[in-house]
C-alpha cells in the first residue's frame, strides 16, 4: 500500500519532566532534533511541534449557544500532551520505530495513531 | 488536462531520456527537465508553441543541466581536493545541441530506473510521477496531502538512493526483467489506486492521478504490445474507472457494487476494457492483472446487480488464488462463494483467515463477515461485526458506510 500518515502523540507528566536531569534534557533536545532532521530528509515529515505546558491552556466548550472558556486542561489528568509528530509510513511498525527513539517513550509514552483518510474501497 | 499539459507531459520522459543518454548525471537532468518544462508553462502560451517542441526543450533543458553541472563541480571542487576531480569541461564536454533520439523510446528504461528495488513505494510512486509523468512536486505533493517540501525530499532521496545503488540508465539485466516489470506494473497500479480510492474532499486530484495511471499504462503498452500483464492492468484500470461516476454519492459516500446507478458507467471505457482483456486471455501467458480484469468485466457487463455471474467469478478467483497467496483475494473470494453458492459456504470460505496474521489488523475481514451475516440472517451478529468494522477502518467514507450498515440493523 501506499504510505499512511501516523500521528505520534508525544506524552509527559509534570514530574517526569522535572525529575529529568540538565544532562538528560539536552540529550532529549538533542533526539528530537536529529529525529526532525532525519524524517525530514527523508520526505516522511508533515509536521512536528511541541506544546506549551498545559498550564496555557484554555479549555472551550460550547453548552446552549453560550461559550464557555476555563483556565487549564481539560481533564486533570496525571499525563499530558507534550508535542507531535505527523509522519508518513510504508506501516505502523516503521511509525512504532520512530516513536521509540523518543526519549519521552522511555519517560512516560508515546502513542501511534493512524490518521483518518477521504479515501475507501466500495464494499 | 489541457491539451498543453499532455503535449508537456507526453515530452517529459522522452527529453529526460535524450539528457541522461548525453550527459549521464540522472538526478542533475530530471532537475533540469522540470525547470525546462516550467520555462515552456511560462514561455510556450505567449510565444506560441515551437515548431519542434521536443528539441526546445531539449535545448533548453541540456543549457540548464550544463550551469547545473558547473555549479556541481564547483561545489566539489571547494569540497574536494581539487586535483582528484575531474574539470568542469569534461562534464559539459559536449555543446549543448543534443540529438534528438527520435523513433527511439526509452520511457521502459526509465521506469524501471524509478521503480527501482532500492526504493520505497512511496519514493517510487513519486519519482515515477515527477520523471516519467512530468508531473510537477507541488502537483504530486497535492495528490498525497503532504507539504511540498516533504515531497521535495522524498523525490531528491530517492535520486540519491539510486545513484547510491550504482545503477545506470540502462534496461535491467534479461535475468531480472521479469520481477523489475512486476515492480513497474505494481507502481502503476498503486498511482491508480490512490486517485481511485480517493473520495469526494480530493476528488479534482485523484481523477487526475487516475487518468495518469491510465496514460502512463498505455504509453508501456504501446512498447510492449504483446505484454499480456500489460494489457491486463491496463483493462483492469479501464474497467476500475469505468464505474467511478456512480461508485459515489453526491455528498462523497460510498455506493457498494450492488446498489450502483449502472446507466451512469462509462460504456465506452467498458467495452475497450473488455475488448483487451479478452485479446490478452486468448493470446499471451496468463497473470493476476489478466484474471482480475476479468472478474471487474464479469460485473461491468452484467445489466444489473441480480445478472451478475457469480458462478464465474467464483472459477476467476480460484485461478487468481493459485497465482497469488494475498489475504485480500481470498476475503473477496469468501463474497463470490456467498453470492454464487451461499452465506453460510462463504464463512466458511472465511474461516482461515481468522488466523491470518496478515489480516489481524484489517477491518475488510470484519466487513465482509458483517456482510455475509446479514445475508444468512444473523442480524445481531452482522451489526457486531459491521459496528467492529468501523472502529477500526481509518478511512472516512468507510466507516461511515459501515456505520449506517450497522445502524439499520437495530
Amino acid at each position: 500500500m501506499v504510505p499512511v500518515k501516523y500521528m505520534l502523540l508525544i506524552y509527559s507528566n509534570p514530574e517526569s519532566w522535572a525529575s529529568l536531569s540538565a544532562e538528560q534534557r539536552e540529550g532529549l533536545s538533542r533526539a528530537h532534533e536529529s529525529l526532525t532532521r532525519e524524517l525530514s530528509e527523508q520526505g516522511l515529515l508533515v509536521s512536528a511541534a511541541g506544546l506549551a505546558d498545559p498550564i496555557t491552556s484554555r479549555t472551550v466548550s460550547v453548552r446552549d449557544d453560550t461559550t464557555t472558556t476555563t483556565d487549564g486542561p481539560y481533564a486533570e489528568a496525571k499525563e499530558h500532551l507534550a508535542g507531535f509528530y505527523l509522519v508518513e509510513c510504508d506501516n505502523i511498525d516503521q511509525a512504532i520505530g520512530y516513536a521509540a527513539r523518543m526519549p519521552d517513550a522511555k519517560y512516560v509514552a508515546v502513542e501511534v495513531r493512524p490518521v483518518m483518510d477521504a479515501s475507501g474501497l466500495e464494499m | 488536462m489541457t491539451a498543453f499539459d499532455l503535449l508537456l507531459r507526453e515530452q517529459a520522459p522522452q527529453v529526460l531520456s535524450a539528457l541522461v543518454r548525453h550527459y549521464g548525471h540522472f538526478d542533475l537532468a530530471e532537475e533540469a527537465v522540470q525547470e525546462a518544462l516550467l520555462a515552456a508553462t511560462q514561455q510556450w502560451p505567449d510565444e506560441g508553441v515551437p515548431d519542434n517542441p521536443r528539441g526546445w526543450l531539449i535545448r533548453v533543458g541540456s543549457r540548464r543541466l550544463t550551469d547545473l553541472l558547473r555549479s556541481e563541480s564547483a561545489r566539489r571542487r571547494r569540497e574536494e581536493n581539487a586535483a582528484q576531480m575531474a574539470a568542469p569541461e569534461e562534464f559539459v564536454a559536449a555543446g549543448p545541441e543534443i540529438d534528438d533520439p527520435g523513433g527511439r523510446d526509452d520511457t521502459l528504461t526509465l521506469l524501471f530506473l524509478c521503480c527501482h528495488p532500492a526504493l520505497s513505494p512511496a519514493s517510487q510512486i513519486a519519482l515515477t510521477l515527477r520523471a516519467v509523468g512530468g508531473l510537477t512536486t507541488a502537483q504530486i505533493a497535492a495528490a498525497f496531502l503532504v507539504p511540498e517540501p516533504t515531497m521535495a525530499q522524498r523525490i531528491s532521496r530517492a535520486k540519491r538512493s539510486i545513484k547510491q545503488a550504482g545503477s545506470s540508465f540502462e534496461m535491467p539485466p534479461e535475468a531480472e526483467r521479469d520481477e523489475r516489470m512486476g515492480a513497474v506494473l505494481h507502481v502503476l497500479y498503486l498511482i491508480f489506486n490512490e486517485g481511485y480510492t480517493a473520495s469526494s474532499g480530493t476528488a479534482l486530484h485523484s481523477a487526475e492521478l487516475t487518468t495518469e495511471a491510465i496514460r502512463l499504462v498505455r504509453g508501456v503498452r504501446k512498447l510492449l504490445p504483446d505484454d499480456g500483464e500489460v494489457a491486463g492492468l491496463l483493462a483492469l484500470m479501464l474497467l476500475t474507472d469505468a464505474r467511478r461516476p456512480a461508485r459515489t454519492g453526491v455528498d462523497g459516500a460510498l455506493v457498494p457494487l450492488a446498489e450502483q446507478d449502472r446507466s451512469l458507467w462509462n460504456k465506452d471505457t467498458i467495452v475497450e476494457g473488455e475488448s483487451l482483456v479478452t485479446d490478452a486471455l486468448s493470446r499471451t501467458q496468463l497473470g493476476p492483472y489478466q484474471v482480475q480484469a476479468a472478474i471487474a468485466a464479469v460485473h461491468d457487463t452484467a445489466e444489473q446487480a441480480d445478472d451478475t455471474d457469480w458462478r464465474q467469478i467464483v472459477a476467476l478467483y480460484d485461478v487468481l488464488e493459485q497465482m497469488s497467496d494475498n489475504p485480500m483475494v481470498k476475503l473477496n473470494h469468501a463474497v463470490a462463494v456467498a453470492m454464487a453458492v451461499g452465506p453460510k459456504e462463504g464463512l466458511a470460505v472465511l474461516e482461515p483467515l481468522e488466523s491470518d496474521d496478515r489480516l489481524t489488523d484489517n477491518h475488510r475481514l470484519e466487513a465482509v463477515r458483517a456482510h455475509l451475516q446479514e445475508m444468512s440472517g444473523d442480524l445481531a451478529g452482522a451489526r457486531e461485526s459491521y459496528l467492529h468494522a468501523a472502529r477500526r477502518t481509518t478511512s472516512v467514507p468507510e466507516r461511515n458506510y459501515l456505520q449506517s450498515k450497522a445502524d439499520r440493523l437495530i
